[in-house]
């Protein structure tokens, strides 16, 4: 089973994408921020990170350079989940080194199909 | 809903566009025509029957059809039928069209256009490979709204993201809010047209590869078997036929049969052991 890591500060989006991704065969855990999972994937490195980008203390782009700064560990892919649905924050997001990008409001499919892209089904 | 009301429907529905509906699909007719009927100024279904049955009216009958096709569709709905595209039935086709430098691919009910689009975008993204060549992408669809939105090229948020890898959305899509507006660029290389696959497909032309998926699945066993075959007289022996995933030729046809390996993907019976070999996994 792969293991996901879901970001996020609200506690119904965790809910949601953990039941959504429980349903896809992984096995899940959560961080409240973006120094939160930085401090579990120090700890152990899931294989996909499902991050939002607004959140206290640390946000998700900070996160996502932190960790693409890391070196000789086993790079996550990382899938942005944002409200942030403009071109120019997509484009900052990919060339900081997303792998995927998925714009809130999100279902069980769209994420299906964006996880299917990155070779995670 | 009356018992001759939906066998009037379902014969009507039958005959203008092969849609077989059985009594259990009672809900389905009336959650459908129901908002059709008001927006016509009716009081319901049964308003709309008796409108149907004493005028035939045309604009009406075509209304009803429109409204109770499926237009549910994705870019690069299921993955595979691209993949294989892309990586096999591609690289066969440039060598065996190295001569005339010509493809012509249809996409046979192809709702809101995400199917051809996704094709125009495997040319596109080795446009190098293609540059002398004339690639026709058709899509047709029964349903004339389903074409108007195709042809604008715009689609909802949702909409671009399911099966579309973001790379593609950046690069081919202009935002303007919600609403994301594929380019001219992509759109150009697509030809939509009206069309109803109970049609002669005379008029189409030949196409090397043929697209007809979750069509299939809403019409009557002797329908399918005669859209099958009439596909078939339209590609030449070394074309290639994708159905759905839910769809097979198996019991249906034997003018066509399955790529061993290749779920959704079939050749013609008459199909040289050369070009099945190009395609089998």
């Amino acid at each position: 089973m792969r293991s996901c890591l879901v970001v996020d500060d609200s506690k119904v989006i965790r809910r949601v994408a953990r039941r959504i991704l429980e349903e896809l065969d992984f096995t899940i855990e959560e961080a409240v921020d973006g120094k939160d999972a930085l401090t579990q994937c120090e700890r152990e490195m899931p294989d996909v990170v499902l991050l939002d980008w607004n959140m206290p203390v640390m946000d998700g782009l900070e996160f996502l350079k932190a960790i693409r700064s890391m070196s000789n560990v086993r790079q996550p892919i990382v899938v942005f989940c944002t409200t942030e649905n403009d071109m120019s924050h997509i484009r900052t997001a990919m060339e900081a080194g997303a792998d995927e990008y998925i714009m809130k409001p999100f279902d069980r499919e769209i994420i299906e199909a964006k996880f299917a892209q990155v070779g995670l089904m | 809903m009356k018992p001759q009301d939906f066998e009037f429907l379902s014969k009507l529905l039958k005959r203008r566009s092969g849609l077989m509906l059985n009594p259990d699909k009672v809900y389905l007719l009336e959650s459908r025509l129901t908002p059709l009927a008001r927006r016509m100024g009716m009081e319901g279904l049964d308003a709309l029957v008796e409108e149907l049955r004493r005028t035939g009216s045309e604009t009406l009958t075509r209304d009803v059809t429109e409204a109770m096709t499926t237009n549910e569709s994705f870019f690069f709905r299921d993955r595979t039928p691209f993949d294989l595209f892309r990586d096999q039935v591609l690289p066969a086709l440039k060598k065996r069209r190295a001569a005339t430098r010509k493809i012509r691919i249809w996409c046979a009910a192809c709702s809101t256009g995400q199917e051809p689009y996704s094709l125009a975008f495997i040319f596109k993204e080795q446009e190098f490979q293609w540059r002398d060549w004339t690639i026709e992408i058709i899509g047709t669809d029964l349903s004339r709204s389903v074409l108007d939105k195709a042809r604008s090229g715009l689609y909802s948020q949702f909409e671009v993201q399911r099966g579309l890898p973001i790379k593609l959305l950046m690069k081919y899509f202009n935002q303007d809010g919600d609403v994301w507006e594929l380019s001219e660029e992509i759109r150009k290389m697509v030809t939509f047209r009206e069309f109803n696959l109970l049609d002669s497909f005379a008029p189409l032309g030949k196409f090397d590869v043929v697209y007809c998926r979750n069509v299939l699945i809403y019409f009557d066993q002797a329908t399918k078997t005669n859209v099958l075959e009439r596909v078939r007289e339209v590609m030449p022996s070394d074309g290639t036929l994708f159905l759905g995933a839910a769809e097979t030729v198996l019991g249906i046809t034997d003018r066509f049969r399955p790529v061993r390996g290749q779920r959704g993907m079939y050749l013609p019976s008459d199909a040289t052991d050369e070009v099945m070999a190009a395609v089998v996994a």
